[in-house]
């Protein structure tokens, strides 16, 4: 019950601040010199000022801003996102749904990968701490933090891809004969073609979640319940991944949802440079085009899949941490 | 006489920084690259060996060799030269966006620190929605109006990043306000802006340095990043991260266009992050 309580205390403080999130990006962005009009204005010499004023007039950019902005806001509550600007003037929902289910794949798997790979290597260094295979790692952390994820993405393109030819360097399945593929082959060609997208958005992760694995497994190592389960006589297999891991994973698990945004944000990066028609590149064309309706519409997306990866984190670490869970209890 | 005895103090304490600092090989590595940046930044037309606009139709896209070092692009313009004066993009980029984001996490870290209350709750919520959403979306969506130029990026690069400086500062300032000597400044008279200024503020410069010096590298990589997507620093002016552009589009042809502007960055981010670092270590008066 009080868990229950909890948890819409959490909802409450989420709704708000995706409804700060809404406002500061809305008066950001209208504020900010320059609009939608003079991308064509500027390329048209037959506009006249009365053209464009009737342009704004259509888009309701005329209006106060204030408007504007409630106008937006009642659309999204009734979950509709406007139409785009482009000619096309299709469903901003429309054009995000399209999109939707690829970046959140590569995102996912990525998270797959990251937490695989990152918690054992963590654990390791920490366990074997200052040891050569501790050191090794701390260098690519700090490699890995150094460098520009696109780079990354070039040199893998240029070795996997140009070099060795052994993977496809665009788009995310093959264009030519991909119909006639069975599934074990769209599956297996579809896998062939995110293997290098999948890395490259894993990597900032990849580096700060072993960090962290590290540096939680050391501080959990040092407690007493650690020396008793040493001198209790249990195999050290069973000290540190049933007794250490468990303790040292609780603040990861924050730390996984506050990683959320870093990793969506790089998909605007991957996606453009891998040619994968996901969110990212949509906010890519959409910033390039001006287009208020779709720029809004994917940071409401992005935010409330942040949001949502945050609130699962703060759910996963009160049903495992019963200190929470108890403490929630004494509190109300 | 005093005033020798403090001036010898300082020193040996300076000497005790630098001392620390420099007996840690990573930190001290940081610092050699560094210095090298800014040394390449400000002698750039020295040691250039050619003029990183001109452009030689007859040596497009060559291959590193004795002449061009590092090749050329699909100008003919030397990427030895260019990459030489896009050092000069970075640092601008790092120390102009870095001091803004320090400056508005500063006052707005004090403000939320000192008056406590609504405006800490206010101040910190606004915290927790900047950093609710990933900063390259909303970077992206104001630069979209903006004309893209190497200032604004600076700007907007700044104004999304003090999130972590204003907590820092809040901290501090909340661990320190009560404390016995801030009292002590109220009772002798000193007003709220001199508790804050000369009192409080000091304790806090050592993490706000360390935590600036580590953004440095992550605005560098932002800029490249956004240069990179074509909406940063706009060509002719060399850019790592316009250079990397270049990179992608003959990636099957050139690969020394791929590869030495994105070592660049690498190198550059780490020396500062190195440097980041050794200075959180030789600062941190627990560590001695």
């Amino acid at each position: 019950m009080n868990f229950l309580i909890w948890t819409a205390k959490r909802l409450l403080a989420l709704v708000l601040t995706f409804i700060g999130i809404t406002l500061i990006s809305f008066f950001v962005m209208h504020l900010a010199p320059g609009e939608p009009m003079s991308l064509q204005a500027d390329f048209n010499p037959k506009m006249t000022p009365e053209m464009r004023q009737r342009l704004r007039a259509q888009y309701g950019l005329d209006k106060p801003l204030y408007v504007q902005y409630a106008k937006w806001f009642k659309g999204l509550v009734q979950l509709d996102l406007g139409r785009s600007f482009s000619p096309d003037r299709r469903k901003v929902w429309d054009k995000i749904r399209e999109r939707l289910p690829i970046t959140v794949l590569i995102n996912v798997l990525s998270m797959i990968l990251i937490i695989v790979v990152s918690v054992p290597l963590g654990v390791r260094a920490a366990v074997r701490q200052n040891s050569l295979f501790d050191q090794v790692t701390t260098v690519l952390v700090f490699l890995a933090y150094a460098a520009p994820a696109f780079w990354v993405a070039l040199l893998l393109m240029l070795f996997f891809g140009i070099e060795l030819g052994w993977l496809p360097v665009s788009g995310v399945h093959t264009l030519m004969g991909y119909e006639h593929m069975n599934t074990w082959q769209k599956i297996m060609d579809w896998a062939r073609h995110l293997v290098l997208p999948v890395f490259v958005s894993a990597i900032g992760g990849l580096a700060g979640f072993s960090r962290y694995t590290r540096s939680s497994m050391l501080e959990v190592l040092r407690q007493d319940f650690i020396t008793t389960a040493r001198a209790k006589g249990l195999p050290e297999r069973t000290v540190i991944y049933r007794h250490a891991l468990r303790n040292a994973l609780l603040p990861l698990i924050t730390i996984l949802g506050l990683s959320v945004p870093g990793l969506i944000g790089g998909s605007v990066i991957f996606e453009s440079i891998f040619a994968i028609p996901g969110v990212g590149q949509l906010m890519w064309s959409s910033v390039m085009a001006r287009d208020y309706p779709v720029l809004m519409g994917n940071l409401v997306i992005v935010s409330v899949l942040t949001l949502l990866g945050n609130l699962l984190a703060d759910v996963g670490y009160a049903a495992v941490d019963p200190r929470i869970r108890t403490g929630l209890q004494e509190t109300e | 006489m005093e005033a020798a005895v403090t001036i010898q103090r300082s020193r040996s304490r300076t000497g005790a920084f630098f001392s620390v600092l420099f007996s840690n090989p990573l930190a001290l590595s940081g610092s050699v690259i560094v210095i090298i940046l800014f040394a390449a930044a400000l002698l750039a037309p020295v040691i250039s060996p050619y003029d990183p606009q001109a452009i030689d139709t007859f040596h497009i896209l060559e291959a590193p060799s004795m002449q061009h070092w590092l090749g050329t692009d699909s100008l003919g313009r030397d990427c030895l030269s260019r990459l030489i004066y896009g050092s000069r993009i970075s640092l601008l980029v790092g120390f102009v966006a870095v001091g803004i984001a320090t400056a508005v996490g500063t006052v707005l870290g004090a403000l939320a620190g000192f008056y406590g209350r609504w405006v800490d709750t206010l101040v910190m919520r606004f915290v927790d929605i900047m950093l609710c959403f990933p900063s390259i979306f909303l970077i992206m969506a104001v630069i979209a109006f903006l004309e893209p130029s190497i200032w604004n990026i600076m700007v907007v690069i700044g104004l999304t990043g003090w999130m972590g400086v204003a907590r820092l500062v809040r901290a501090e300032f909340l661990s320190l306000r009560k404390r016995d000597f801030v009292l002590a400044a109220r009772i002798s008279g000193a007003s709220n802006m001199m508790i804050v200024f000369s009192e409080i503020l000091p304790n806090a410069v050592a993490p706000i340095i360390v935590s600036a010096t580590l953004g440095v590298g992550g605005a560098i990589l932002t800029e490249s990043a956004l240069s990179f997507l074509g909406i940063g620093v706009q060509p002719p002016t060399p850019s790592w991260g316009n250079m990397l552009t270049e990179g992608k589009d003959n990636l099957e042809i050139a690969w020394w266009l791929s590869v030495y502007p994105g070592l660049a960055i690498l190198i550059t981010v780490l020396g500062y992050n190195l440097l980041g670092e050794g200075l959180r270590d030789a600062l941190d008066p627990r560590k001695k």
